[in-house]
Formats: structure tokens, sequence, C-alpha cells
């Protein structure tokens, strides 16, 4: 009963989006005031009550475990804990998708309540955008990936009792990739409503801004969370490995970063029109573009997931119909809306356009990467496309943006003089050219990591600049999110190139009781021991780590070997200090005795997830910043209407 | 800017074309191994429930040539081949079957069920034999010869049509 009311929750969602879809058309042509148009905004909150009805019959049927449904057989086990089934349902494809457009409907539930900045017309043209993407969704789910599907026979217990799935972190990846991809489209429905009713104004970027902001937020954090478990758990000592899948969460989060600064130009200095709407419609589309690529399977990749090539063409078809239908809509109305205010070069506007036109340069250039294999496939030709490429090539891009980003907030709007600046820049300019000779010359560093460490200096000041003789009480919040944002940029930078600069390997062989150097670190081996796993035994190094002759700390590297058939594994072990991590991995003995152990110092490493977190919480600030002057905002209009209002009724 | 205007949408149908054409490219999900002809990799594997032998290398040296079969309690296609198998014990065949990734219970279970034409039943937990010996999927019948040596690889269920050609490849193996 449970399963059979959340399937009718469905479809009523989606009659009510197509509904909203419909209504919101007809009324951009019938008018505001005309009867179709009072149905837009109230389906639009109904269909974000269905779906959430839709999700709580899942999130139940998990609770309770019913194993008449497949997706619950399938995923779930009566004798997990509750968490763990509960997040069950959406570790899943179609608790995923399920997922997906309840917050996707709920999103249009808010904007239907809550917007009333825009012209009426254009929120009805957005809704009827919302109410097409989300019909696509729901179409997807209904016919292709049911998942209230009932089993003919209830299954006699669950199948998904799998240890190594029950991780928390596993549990909450997935959900914020998908705030961030349900924001982004969001701002593509945002974008698509100002272009069919031609509205591509300021106020229209301010509604969409609060969006991108907390989808970018998301984004940040599914990067910086996948980076770091990568690191972790996969023990190959590495935290971006270019694969398709990195580059599928990548791509959005760039193009959400161009389309975040060009909605700031739009809605504060009324410019950069047409290139916003583009942005919107390139962000949304590479979220689409990457789940295609990983759903569909037609790339390789070290990521498994549940492939299915008859889903991969269903995505196809949704991507060609929202994407191309938005382009196409793009190419017959770009023509047609103004270009907005103009602005000099050295200008904010100005240097927002140059690092605007970076990103999407860097985002062309992961994007050709990633889609390469596929073209060349085409061909018979199989490639790999890795870091010697995209390291490089994007460094092109990266450096002059990250120079400009230094100095673009300094800037005023509309028009300014570099010489009324001229101490900030001598400032970055030293702090630059001192680290580059210093790293350069003193330390030897190679040519990227050295870009690397310069500019992370540099920016990691500059990014305060902005500050200087204001008020520090006084200054937003929202230029607070923007400060600590790039701060956090210039902190990931200098986490990335201290590790590929300073990291120190050592290889030794040692006797139980000897020590060995790497870096600041002492290690010293002080025994061996066999244990035993279920399967395995290891031996496990006991190691005494004693950083600069400090208080020691105790690191316990395992080599495991698996009997049937002869196979070796090595567990590795790390320790943490604020200025780094060693990482240490137990390998085989030597004919005379000895044991083989190699240890990496990696200084600064974990920088980069800290820098990350910096970035997310700095969009954050932005976005509770906006809102709370929204709210402001509206309450001042509020009372102007009242008390023009009461002093209409005193006269 | 007329013009450039289009170019997003050209690109982008670019995309869907290449990306349509790869979807309906066959997609190669049958691995062939690089051990046909080699000798078995060395395993020594438990049981996989009680009251069955589990299954090691040097079960396969004794002269006869011997199914190997790749299957899992799970796998719905092995239910397909079922009948197929009992057929190939009732000729005779020796069959080692090598259960992944599976417990002891639901191996009964599924024995109980559809049937049980195995000499030998071992467990590989990890699938490490599996990948050993190139198998990419389950299920998947290897033949053996009484030396050892792995002669011929059979992708996915044994339908009805196959039954003669294992028994020929096992007679070609003897």
């Amino acid at each position: 009963m449970i399963a059979e009311l959340g399937h009718a929750a469905l479809w009523l969602a989606a009659a009510l989006a197509a509904l909203q879809m419909a209504a919101g058309f007809l009324a951009v042509r019938a008018g505001e005031g005309s009867e179709i148009a009072r149905l837009v905004r109230p389906s639009a909150v109904v269909q974000a009550a269905l779906a959430s009805i839709a999700f709580a019959m899942l999130l139940w049927l998990f609770a309770i475990t019913d194993l008449s449904v497949k997706l619950v057989a399938a995923n779930s086990h009566s004798l997990k804990p509750l968490v763990f089934k509960l997040s069950g349902a959406w570790g899943n494809h179609e608790g995923s998708m399920l997922l997906w457009v309840t917050v996707m409907s709920l999103s249009g539930g808010l904007i239907a309540l809550a917007e009333k900045r825009l012209p009426e017309r254009t929120m009805h043209a957005t809704l009827a955008a919302q109410g097409l993407v989300s019909l696509g969704f729901y179409a997807f789910l209904i016919l292709s990936s049911n998942p209230f599907e009932r089993l003919p026979v209830p299954a006699p217990e669950g199948l998904g009792l799998n240890p190594l799935l029950q991780d928390l972190g596993l549990a909450f990846h997935p959900p914020t990739l998908y705030m961030g991809y349900v924001g982004l489209s969001v701002a593509f429905s945002f974008a698509v409503g100002a272009l069919l009713t031609r509205q591509v104004t300021p106020d229209f970027a301010s509604a969409m801004r609060p969006w991108v902001l907390g989808a970018w937020v998301f984004l940040t954090l599914g990067i910086v969370a996948g980076s770091f478990w990568a690191y972790y758990e996969l023990g190959w000592g590495g935290y971006w490995f270019w694969d398709p899948v990195e580059n599928a969460s990548l791509m959005p989060w760039l193009a959400a970063t161009a389309l975040l600064h060009s909605t700031s130009v739009l809605a504060s200095r009324d410019a950069l029109r047409v290139w916003t709407i583009m942005l919107g419609v390139v962000a949304f589309s590479m979220s689409m573009v990457g789940t295609f690529l990983v759903r569909s399977g037609i790339l390789t990749s070290v990521h498994a997931f549940a492939v299915d090539p008859e889903r991969g063409s269903f995505i196809l078809v949704l991507l060609g119909l929202f994407i191309g239908g938005a382009l196409l809509l793009f190419a017959l109305r770009a023509n047609t809306i103004n270009e907005g205010q103009r602005f000099t070069v050295t200008s904010r506007e100005g240097a927002l356009v140059f690092n605007n036109v970076m990103l999407s340069a860097i985002l062309a250039i992961v994007l050709l990467g990633t889609l390469y294999p596929l073209l060349t496939e085409a061909f018979d030709v199989r490639v790999s496309v890795g870091p010697p490429y995209f390291n490089p090539v994007s460094a092109i891009f990266a450096v002059p943006m990250l120079m400009i980003m230094a100095v673009g907030p300094l800037l005023r709007w509309r028009q300014d003089r570099l010489e009324r600046i001229r101490p900030e820049l001598a400032l970055f300019a030293a702090l630059v050219l001192v680290s580059l000779i210093f790293f350069g010359f003193v330390t030897g560093v190679a040519i990227l990591p050295l870009l690397g460490l310069a500019l992370g200096i540099g920016l990691g000041v500059a990014s305060f600049l902005p500050l200087r003789g204001r008020n520090l009480k006084r200054v937003p919040l929202a230029t607070w999110g923007m400060i600590v944002a790039h701060f956090g940029i210039a902190v990931a930078l200098i986490g990335m190139a201290s590790e590929s600069a300073f990291s120190k390997e050592r290889l030794a062989a040692v006797e139980a009781g000897q020590s060995t150097q790497v870096g600041p670190w002492t290690v010293t081996l002080s025994e061996v021991m066999p244990i035993a796993g279920p399967n395995w035994t290891a031996i496990e190094g006991r190691l005494r780590a004693s950083y600069d002759g400090g208080e020691p700390v105790m690191l316990t590297p395992q080599a495991r070997r698996f009997w049937a058939p002869p196979q070796e594994t090595t567990e590795s072990a790390l320790a943490t200090r604020w200025n780094g991590q060693l990482y240490a991995v137990i390998g085989d003995r030597t004919p005379d005795g000895r044991w083989q152990m190699r240890l990496w110092w990696k200084p600064l490493v974990t920088l980069i997830w800290y820098g990350g977190l910096l970035v997310a919480l700095g969009g954050a600030l932005a976005l509770v910043g906006r809102v709370i002057a929204d709210i402001r905002r509206r309450r001042i209009a509020r009372r102007i209407v009242e008390r023009r209002m009461e002093t209409e009724a005193m006269a | 800017m007329s013009w450039r205007v289009w170019l997003p949408l050209f690109l982008f149908a670019g995309f869907l074309g290449l990306a349509a054409y790869q979807l309906t490219q066959p997609k190669d999900d049958f691995v062939e191994s690089g051990m046909v002809g080699e000798a078995l990799p060395y395993f020594d594997l438990p049981a996989a429930m009680e009251g069955v032998n589990g299954a090691a290398t040097t079960d396969f040296k004794d002269g006869t040539p011997r199914l190997l079969n790749i299957w899992a309690s799970w796998c719905l296609p092995c239910i397909a081949e079922a009948p197929q198998l009992e057929r190939l014990k009732e000729a005779g065949v020796p069959i080692v079957g090598i259960a992944i990734r599976d417990r002891s219970e639901d191996v009964a279970r599924f024995l109980a069920q559809h049937g049980n034409p195995y000499t030998r039943i071992a467990r590989d937990d990890l699938s490490e034999v599996q990948l050993a010996i190139g198998s990419s999927g389950v299920p998947e019948t290897f033949v053996i010869d009484g030396r050892g040596i792995i002669r011929y690889q059979h992708l996915g269920d044994i339908r009805e049509s196959d039954v003669a050609m294992l028994l020929a490849e096992l007679e070609k193996a003897r």
C-alpha cells in the first residue's frame, strides 16, 4: 500500500509538472490577468508536496524494509542500522533520481511561493521551463527507473548488507552533488524564462543568484569530499586523477563559477546579459552531460556505476531536448537582447569578464580532454588522456586568471585607473616575484608548482586587500564571502603546489630497531608482527615516527597477503600534523632479514582540502548575506507600502 | 554576432551525434581470457558450504578433462544454465563449481532449488581465482584438460545448443 501510494503521488506530481509547464507557456501568451495564469504558481507548490510524499513513502519503505519492493530487496537488509536503511533509499539509481526530482520540485515550489521580484510573465516562463525539465525527469523515473516496482514474490531477505557501503561519507556524498545539479537546473529555468520573455534584467540576475551560489557551495563540497576520500581511502597518495567521473563533477563547477561571477556583474551593473544567459544554459548542460557520461558507461572510468545503455539513451534524449532546445532559443533570441551597459577594460567588470573567459577556456580544455577518447574511438583508435595534457594546458589559462583574481576585486565598477591601486599592485607583484626567486633559485622547484606557490602566496595576501581602508564592521557579508572564497583558492593552490614541489620520498630497508629519515621525520621500525584476517595474513609494521625529535607517534602500515591465489596488497598508514602528512607503507622482507619501507612526507598537503572548505564557506557566507539583504529590502518595501496606505487612509 | 550565436548549438549537435553513435555501437561486454592455452593459476579454495569439497589446482591434474564453472547464487543466468549443467553431469562430465562472492546458506538454497551438478564447490570471496583465470563475469565455463591446462572459455550461460559443443571441446581436450 505504501509503495502504491508513493507511485500514485509520483504520477500525480508528473501530471502537475505537465500542468505547470502548459499553464506557464499559455500564460506567457495570454498575459498576466488571464485565468490560466492563476494555475502556474499553485501547480508548482502542489507538485512539490506530491513529490515530497513520494519520497517520504520511499523512506518509509526502506525504514520498515518492505522486501516486496524490488528496490528495497536489492539495496537493503533487515539487519542494517536505521541510518543506513534510510540512506539506502537514495544510495541507488532509482532512489537517487527520486531524490533529484523531489529537491527540484521543492525548489520550484519555493520559487513559486517566494519569488516576487521578477515580472509575472517572466516568472510564468521560468516555472514553465522548470515544469518541462521536471516532466522529463518524472518520465525517466516512471518509465525506466520506477523506485516503487513490486516483486512478484517478496524476497525472503534483502541483498544489501555489504559493510563496505555502510559509510556515512558515501551516504551523503551523492546527495551533495545532486543539490548542486538541481541548483543549476533552477538557474537554467531562470535563463530560459528570461530568454522567452526577453527580460534579461538585473532583477533576473538577483533572483537567480542565490540558486547559483547554493549550487556552487554544494558542488564545491562534493568535489572536496570526493578528492579527500580518494586520497585517504585508495592509498595511492594522489588527490586528483583527471578521471572522467572526476571531470564530470569539475566541469559543472567551472561553469557555475563563471556563471556566479557574471551573474554578479549583471545584478549590480546590468552588463553581460547574453553571456550570463549562455552560461546559465552551459552550467546545467555540463551537469547533464556529466550525468550522461557517468550513467551511460560510454567512457571508461575507474569508478564503477550501475551502467545501463538504455538509461543512457533516455538521458541523452532529455539532454538533447533541454539543452538543444535552450541553445536553439538562445540562437534565435540572442540578437534581440541588448548587450547591456558598457565598461572599460580596467574596471571590475573587465576583470570579471577576463576571468570568465579563462574559466570557460579551462572548461573547454577539460571537456575536450574528457570527450577526446570518445571521438577517437569512433575511428577505432584508443587513447587515454591524462595529467600530462590537463595540468600544463589548463595552467596556460589558470595563471593569468589567478593574477587577475588578485587585482580584480580592488578595481571599481565601470571605469578605473590602475594608478589608483598602485600600492596594492606593487605589493602583489613583489610577493609573487620574491616567492618566484626564493623558491625558484634557492630551493629549485619545477615550473608549475613554482608558479602555483608564488601565485598562491600573492593571492592569499591580495584577497584581503579589498578590506583596506574600510570599517570592518560595515563590510557586507557577501564581500566577506568573496574574500574567504578567494583566500580558500589561494590556500588550496599552495597545498597542491607544495605537495608536488616538496614531497619527500624515502625507500629504505631497515632491521627492527633501526631508524630512517624522511624530511624532518625520524621513523623507527620497532617491530614487525604477523597478524591474521578472515582470508589473509599480514605483517604489520609498528613504526615510531618522531617529528624533529619530538614525542613519537605510532604508525601501523600492513602488507597483506591473500593466500588464494598468492597476492599482496598494502595498507598505508598516515600521521597528520598541521604542516603536512607522513604517509607510510611497508613492503617485502629482503634476503638479509631487513624490511622495505616506503615513506612520504607531504608538506601542507591538507591545505588542499582546508582551502576547498574555505571556498565553500565563502560561498555560504555570500549566500546568507544576499538572502538576509533581500529579506531586509522586502521588509522595507512592505513598510513603505504600509505607510503609504496609512497616509492615504488618513487623507 | 549573428552567426556566432548558432555556434553553441552546432557544437552541441556534434556532441549529441557522437554520443548517440557511441551508444548504438555494440559494447564489448565479453572479455576473452588471455589464459586460454595456459596452465591454471595456483589456487586452493575452501568449500562453499558444508558437505562438499573445496577445489584446488591439483584436483585438475589427474588426467581427466573437467569443466570449471564460475557461478553465483545471486546470478540469474546461472539459474538458466542449471538444466544444461545437469545434462552435462548426466553425460558423465565432472564439473567443478566456484561460487563468486557468495554465502554458504545461499549456495545451499540455490542447489536445493536448481539441482547440484558439481563434484566440487569452492568459494571465492574476493573474485581472486576468477580474476586470475581471466573471467570477467558470471557465469563462465572453462574446459580444463587432464594436465590442468585451460583449453576453452565459454562466456555467459550455457544454452541448449552449447551442450554438444562443450562435449566436443571436452573430447578434444582428452
